[in-house]
């Protein structure tokens, strides 16, 4: 590989770091608090308001079954307004992180919604509100399955923001297909495969730690 | 029958909670009072119209089949279920009408067991037993001193840092039965809580809840279906069945002579009753060279001298089946007798002085 193409490369490898983690970041910060509002409204649950709550689902399901290669050109508009362009690295976080959003949501959503029932009550009997049950009992109970959902949200993005080179977001799925695919140079795309695939296993391995040290269940 | 508490509940018991909780000089006031609490759920009611008070350090066994309606009345007495009519008073005020924000101080008067602990597997055991007083507003250093008395009391002291999954299930109960503990509460109500658990384990949790009431004087309303438990620890039972209580009294007394049939049938495993194989012999009316069985169910110190005495009296009685076991300190006698036609009136006339309560059951035409 000569200077100039590893000089590309590295680029490329930060791109697809910068864009994963802050869209995930981001997916984070909205999703679990969405995911909290979905559980908390729902049937049955802390805060019931059944009209909030498909309100809320119907929102988090249209912006899910978008496809993001047409999410990503639909939000053009709000890309300029929020990052001042439509192109590069920046542009793409923000389709990706909305896309991220509900995903991320829904996947906290169900390890909230897995909490038992008998330890809110608990808490309800001792005397706690709302916010006592979200902070005691919904949130730590349900972290291990927050942490391990998240790990899955990073991996996905990591697919998605290869998409974003259409917008010149750049990062490595760009790279493979520009020069990889279309230029045919067989050890560029080999290789952005190759750290695709242990950037996948970090983040899965380290996801795996974490909620294995947070698992306080059985 | 309901006897007072021998102790105050601890006078520090009100610190930290709101206004509207009446003060520890009105000690004559029962800790429960329901009034007529009716609750539906569509057209079956669950609960239909139950009246019942739990005087102040007493333990009282609400005893029923599943879906007596027992959980539901549990639930009514902190604000987790709302009557549909009614009056429940605790502690002298009324929660009916009372807001969940209203109710929640009012919560922390009252500590919960559960039959399946629900402990906080996030948390470790100190940090469970101190929740309540984390929502109560306690500073960390004397929450968790307080914790610490608590597991000592409940003998887990050594399990303190440990988290619930290192726990067996006499343990997670321990910790269950502290965390209830926690904010001083004036009343603990107690769902089921050892029908979780192997016989031995049983026996040491209810014995932990009987110590607590004699020690810290604390009013226990424990909810059931099995008569062992009620008489391992209730001072008073009441029977609840289809939503109404069919039958209250001493647990000594509705042992001895139950009255209503959902009583009768909670306690056939616990009580004596006819050998199977007599029970089915049994003749409406006398034959000619037979003899009759009788139960004979006395209460007090002449249980024990009741056989004895008879066998002065009458001669030809067989003792079929029973014996006498101790209630709440007091001898509880049920026999099973076998004996001539001719000697009723004889030992009718024994039992008079005694009490004792006769029931001629049949007859059988030979020996039994």
């Amino acid at each position: 590989m000569s200077p100039m193409m590893y000089s590309l490369f590295v680029r490329a490898f930060w791109e697809t770091v910068i864009m994963t983690v802050a869209s995930g970041v981001i997916s984070l910060i909205a999703g679990l608090p969405l995911g909290l509002l979905l559980v908390a409204t729902a049937k049955g649950g802390i805060a019931e308001n059944l009209w909030v709550n498909r309100v809320v689902g119907a929102i988090v399901n249209g912006f899910r079954s978008v496809p993001f290669i047409i999410l990503l050109v639909a939000l053009i508009p709000l890309t300029r307004l929020i990052v001042g362009t439509s192109i590069g690295t920046w542009a793409a976080i923000v389709p990706l992180a909305i896309a991220a959003t509900p995903y991320y949501a829904r996947i906290a959503e169900v390890s909230l919604r897995e909490v038992d029932r008998g330890l809110i009550e608990a808490v309800r009997a001792m005397g706690g509100n709302r916010w006592t049950i979200m902070r005691e009992v919904l949130l730590p109970e349900a972290l291990p399955g927050i942490v391990a959902g998240f790990t899955v949200t990073l991996v996905t993005l990591i697919g998605a923001s290869a998409m974003a080179g259409a917008i010149g977001a750049g990062g490595l799925g760009d790279l493979a297909i520009r020069y990889g695919y279309q230029r045919f140079e067989t050890a560029i795309m080999v290789a952005v495969v190759a750290v695709l695939i242990l950037l996948v296993c970090l983040i899965q391995w380290l996801g795996d730690v974490l909620v294995a040290r947070l698992d306080k269940r059985i | 029958m309901t006897r007072q508490a021998p102790l105050p509940v601890p006078a520090d018991a009100a610190s930290g909670v709101a206004d509207g909780v009446p003060n520890q000089s009105a000690a004559a006031k029962p800790v429960v009072r329901l009034d007529d609490v009716r609750r539906h759920f569509g057209t079956t009611p669950a609960l239909d119209g139950i009246s019942l008070t739990v005087a102040k350090g007493e333990i009282l066994g609400l005893i029923g089949r599943s879906g007596a309606g027992k959980s539901t009345l549990i639930r009514c007495l902190n604000g987790l279920e709302r009557p549909d009519s009614g009056v429940i008073e605790i502690e002298g005020s009324d929660i009916v009408g009372l807001s969940e924000e209203q109710l929640q101080p009012l919560r922390r008067r009252i500590g919960m067991i559960f039959q399946h602990f629900n402990l906080l597997s996030a948390k470790t055991v100190e940090d469970n037993v101190a929740l309540p007083l984390k929502i109560a507003g306690w500073d960390r250093a004397k929450r968790l001193a307080r914790a610490r008395e608590l597991l000592d009391l409940v003998g887990l002291t050594d399990k303190a840092r440990a988290y619930p999954r290192a726990l067996s299930g006499g343990q997670k109960q321990r910790v269950g039965i502290a965390r209830a503990l926690a904010a001083n509460p004036a009343l603990i109500l107690s769902d089921e809580a050892t029908s979780a658990l192997d016989p031995e384990t049983t026996g040491s949790i209810l014995a932990l809840l009987k110590d607590i009431n004699a020690r810290l004087g604390v009013t226990i309303l424990l909810i059931t279906h099995e008569m062992e438990v009620v008489r391992q620890v209730a001072d008073r039972v009441a029977v609840i069945d289809k939503g109404r209580i069919v039958e209250e009294g001493p647990v000594w007394s509705v042992f001895s002579r139950p009255e209503a049939d959902t009583t009768k049938a909670l306690l056939s495993g616990v009580r004596a009753s006819l050998p199977r194989h007599v029970a089915a012999r049994l003749a409406p009316s006398a034959t000619a060279r037979g003899e009759m069985i009788v139960s004979i169910d006395i209460t007090g110190p002449q249980a024990a001298t009741l056989l004895p005495g008879l066998a002065t009296e009458i001669a030809g009685w067989r003792l079929i089946h029973g014996g006498v076991e101790t209630i709440q300190e007091r001898p509880v006698g049920r026999f099973f007798l076998a004996l001539p036609v001719s000697s009723l009136a004889t030992l009718q006339a024994h039992l008079v002085p005694s009490g004792a309560h006769l029931e001629v059951l049949g007859h059988v035409a030979d020996d039994v």
